[in-house]
């Protein structure tokens, strides 16, 4: 099945309490397989058409705020709507599940894939100190597996969590191991799960429960700000995760996430075939990013080649956990094009020859 | 006499509401606000909803209505209050969801999140305060500033030519097919808060009982964004709110 479809059916089989989200390119699949698999007439699973992107993502802050399961799914366009709604969430600590399918950009751009939404991801998006947990899925199969990770991050850390992916990956069609059901969870396990929650239960043994990132005095706000960030130096200490391959020989890496991994490691099969030495870092985590393990990569190698389908949004995080330890370019196609294997080589054969030159 | 001794079952005429707190209220002088948060929080005791109820603040004056009455709140974004309403109905079907929104927040920022919300007739219910002006930020231009009015932002007087005119969000709510309960109230006389009391609970057994949603838009006084004493507030609203702002149920199905 297609990419989105996959988000559609583990978004159900997660035990998702809700959906709302709006028709986009290359996205819309989502919300039609859901609106075709009926879900609330089997585990009771709501699904909302949203009369815009802004609507739906504060759908998911006001669910998220009753301690329920809720998403939301877009494309590059919907995505810069929700940024309020985001920020909204991260500062009132909701969690929250959000798909962004990326096409290219800016403005209303084009339909075609594009992975230029990755500053947006990762710098948090919207206004404020704030960071969201963004999962980068490179197959179908990762595509139906994030939907619960996201979901389960989002709800340990009490904040939004975004599946970055792309036209590629939404529109691609691949064989798919789908979860098994789990069921949704009852109020007593919303209530166990998430005490802070707004939704009336308990309130009298309790007093009453507001969601919301307003605070007028600046001393408890930079308080609340400070818990923030130690919340979120957690998380960059535990969640980091990546994918390595043909990396124990190497003396060059392609680093790459999402469907670029995809044309790089194909790129990095030619290569192999010619002899060279080079291996595949992949960050399945954007934020956190894995930066401990790109600076210590950096030691081992001579030059480090960031593929991306994008202007080199990426590549800067790579420069900065690298330190200067190594030579990092940058290659990228842009405006919905996807970049060709043989143009990889390339660039990493100019890594190469720079590496020896220096 | 004691403060008990006097207070007894007996001699108790009035009391406050169970559901207020004692925090100090921020509304000035003479505001409507206070009155009609007296009312949302008496009706949702009188219906035994306390540990049901799910209340959406919004941006503006009304952002910490969630520090008076104590029930559950969700502090939405500008003119997204609907949205978080629409999501927390439709989770938790048999709680009682409102919105508590002015007329900058509701017929400005976020008109089309009100409009879709009622149009799909969620089970919801929205107390609208329009006071005519921006009373948080200081007194600027509504969309429900009356022709001729003065605010910050049109200090010589509200001009159609140049600010387009007062829109009457309740009428438009009375055409759409999902809502089931729009009304016009006020609360400057206890007669005038009787009728909006009765209103409020209305709306609430409507959006309780799955009829759509409600619309109770209180027309309302902000002495502060006026530069009027309280009492020539409601004077002017009487003369000036009431011909543009007409009294009374416009739909109940």
């Amino acid at each position: 099945m297609k990419g989105n479809e996959a988000i559609a059916h583990a978004a159900i089989r997660c035990g998702c309490d809700g959906y709302f989200g709006y028709p986009i390119t290359p996205q819309s699949e989502v919300l039609e397989t859901l609106a075709a698999l009926k879900p609330w007439e089997t585990t009771g699973m709501v699904v909302v058409q949203a009369e815009s992107e802004v609507a739906s993502i504060n759908m998911l802050y006001g669910g998220g705020g009753t301690g329920k399961r809720v998403m939301t799914s877009s494309s590059s366009p919907g995505v810069a709507l929700m940024q309020e709604g985001i920020a909204y969430m991260a500062g009132a600590e909701v969690p929250g599940l959000i798909v962004n399918v990326q096409r290219g950009g800016p403005g209303l751009g084009t339909i075609q894939p594009s992975q230029s939404d990755y500053n947006q991801a990762t710098r948090g998006g919207g206004n404020g100190d704030y960071n969201v947990i963004v999962l980068a899925p490179n197959s179908v199969q990762e595509m139906a597996d994030f939907v619960d990770l996201g979901f389960e991050l989002a709800f340990k850390y009490r904040t939004p969590a975004m599946i970055l992916s792309d036209g590629v990956i939404g529109q691609m069609m691949e064989r798919v191991v789908l979860p098994p059901q789990k069921p949704r969870r009852t109020d007593e396990e919303i209530l166990k799960e998430c005490p802070w929650a707004s939704n009336g239960m308990g309130l009298k043994q309790r007093g009453s429960h507001c969601i919301t990132s307003l605070e007028l005095d600046p001393a408890i706000m930079e308080q609340r700000n400070l818990h923030l960030q130690k919340k979120y130096a957690e998380i960059k200490q535990k969640e980091v995760r990546y994918e390595t391959s043909f990396m124990d020989d190497a003396e060059y890496a392609i680093v790459a996430f999402g469907s670029a991994s995809r044309i790089a490691t194909k790129a990095v099969e030619m290569l192999r075939e010619k002899g060279e030495r080079v291996g595949l870092f992949r960050p399945i985590t954007l934020w956190p990013f894995p930066e401990k393990e790109i600076e210590e990569l950096a030691t081992r190698v001579k030059g480090l080649l960031v593929v991306e389908i994008n202007a080199g949004q990426m590549v800067y995080d790579v420069r900065l956990a690298a330190k200067g330890k190594a030579i990092v370019n940058h290659f990228g196609r842009l405006g919905g094009i996807v970049p060709d294997p043989d143009e990889i080589v390339d660039a990493l054969m100019k890594v190469k020859s720079e590496a020896e030159k220096a | 006499m004691t403060k008990e001794e006097i207070i007894r079952p007996e001699n108790l005429v009035y009391e406050k509401p169970r559901l207020m707190n004692d925090n100090y209220m921020h509304y000035c002088p003479g505001c409507s606000h206070g009155v009609v948060h007296k009312l949302v929080a008496e009706v949702i005791d009188e219906m035994g909803m306390t540990e049901k109820t799910i209340g959406i603040s919004p941006v503006g004056c009304a952002v910490f209505a969630y520090k008076y009455i104590d029930i559950d709140w969700q502090e939405a974004a500008h003119g997204r209050a609907p949205a978080l309403a629409t999501a927390c109905k439709r989770l938790w079907p048999d709680r009682l969801v409102f919105t508590y929104q002015g007329d900058g927040d509701l017929a400005c920022i976020g008109t089309g999140e009100t409009i879709h919300a009622l149009n799909r007739g969620e089970h919801i219910t929205i107390i609208f305060i329009n006071n005519a002006i921006y009373g948080m930020t200081g007194g600027q231009m509504a969309p429900t500033t009356l022709v001729g009015q003065k605010t910050a932002t049109c200090p010589y007087g509200r001009d159609p030519e140049i600010h387009g005119w007062p829109l009457r969000m309740t009428e438009i709510a009375a055409q759409l097919e999902g809502t089931s309960y729009v009304t016009r109230q006020s609360v400057h006389t206890v007669a005038a808060i009787r009728k909006a009391k009765a209103a409020i609970r209305k709306a609430f057994e409507n959006s309780m009982n799955g009829k759509g949603s409600n619309l109770v838009e209180i027309v309302s006084t902000c002495s502060s964004g006026w530069k009027l004493s309280p009492e020539k507030a409601n004077q002017w609203m009487e003369e000036h709110m009431f011909d543009y702002y007409k009294m009374g149920d416009l739909k109940d199905v």
